[in-house]
């Protein structure tokens, strides 16, 4: 399966979707302007992904700061992973912010996947 | 020239740190949040403060490229930050529609009657049922500023005398 591989903006995220390395990872700042736009190309790397998964998939996000339309789409992303079997997701946090713990204890509870909160 | 030390004077006075009249971009509010991020850091300010700072400035500024064209397709609006002693004070205006207020109003109402919690489970409410818009928002911007300000959302609506309002909007941050 090809790798999704985008280098981090100072408006969008790095990202690295590798089936073959077992990494899946965004990371960075996301504030878009057209956030559905954006993370398009990620949704649809997670459905043909979700056709042939790995064993098991650990999801990162490592995020700085996001907008609230990237949100929206994050959710979009999580509920993209809740279907697939095996999948964890690694929420990073800075150690200082309560918001982004916050925010990840958010996601946690819309969706059915476990999540992991890390600090770095 | 008298205006330009009035001007000068009344920005101090009002501790404005950055004021920017004009067109509103993507392009433009990087680089707003680009200076305001440099401000921030040469004077040693609180990361947590930084980062609320800059939330709040993104949604704002996001929320008049949006918006601002709307009555006059020139996206001209005012976004101004202040630093005082206690606080940061991130202040947009922009004209709107007059019927538009009325929605805005008490859309600002019902955030401000909320507390800590209710404001989470709204946030939570509008994040499961919303669709991105057209103009790619996801009607969450005001909920989540004062989410990240912790302060009420103050705001005003003048008659710009034709036929639309001048909406302003304050986020107050405070400082550790």
């Amino acid at each position: 399966m090809e790798i999704l591989n985008l280098e981090g903006t100072e408006d969008t995220p790095k990202i690295i979707l590798d089936k073959g390395n077992g990494i899946y990872e965004i990371s960075g700042r996301s504030l878009p302007e057209d956030s559905a736009e954006f993370y398009q190309p990620v949704l649809d790397w997670i459905e043909e992904y979700a056709g042939g998964p790995n064993p098991s998939t650990e999801f990162v996000f490592k995020l700085e700061y996001f907008n609230t339309a990237s949100s929206k789409l994050i959710l979009d992303v999580l509920s993209a992973l809740e279907d697939i079997d095996g999948t964890t997701i690694m929420w990073y946090f800075h150690e200082d912010d309560e918001d982004m713990e916050e925010a990840g204890e958010e996601f946690s509870e819309l969706v059915e996947i476990p999540f992991e909160f890390k600090t770095y | 020239m008298q205006y330009i030390f009035d001007l000068h004077k009344t920005l101090l006075d009002h501790n404005l740190i950055l004021v920017y009249e004009g067109e509103f971009t993507q392009e433009i509010t990087k680089s707003i949040l680009a200076m305001a991020e440099r401000n921030m850091d040469s004077s040693g300010e609180e990361s947590t403060v930084k980062r609320k700072v800059f939330n709040v400035m993104v949604e704002c500024l996001q929320n008049i490229v949006k918006h601002a064209g709307d009555v006059q397709k020139k996206n001209a609006a005012i976004f101004i930050v202040g630093k005082l002693e206690n606080e940061y004070v991130i202040v947009s205006g922009n004209p709107i529609e007059t019927a538009e207020s009325e929605k805005l109003k008490d859309k600002l109402e019902q955030i401000n009657s909320l507390d800590k919690d209710g404001l989470k489970s709204l946030y939570k409410e509008i994040i499961k049922n919303t669709e991105i818009s057209d103009k790619g928002g996801a009607g969450l911007g005001f909920v989540d500023m004062a989410r990240k300000s912790g302060n009420p959302l103050a705001y005003d609506f003048i008659d710009t005398g034709d036929g639309a309002q001048f909406f302003c909007l304050k986020a107050s941050i405070s400082r550790l």
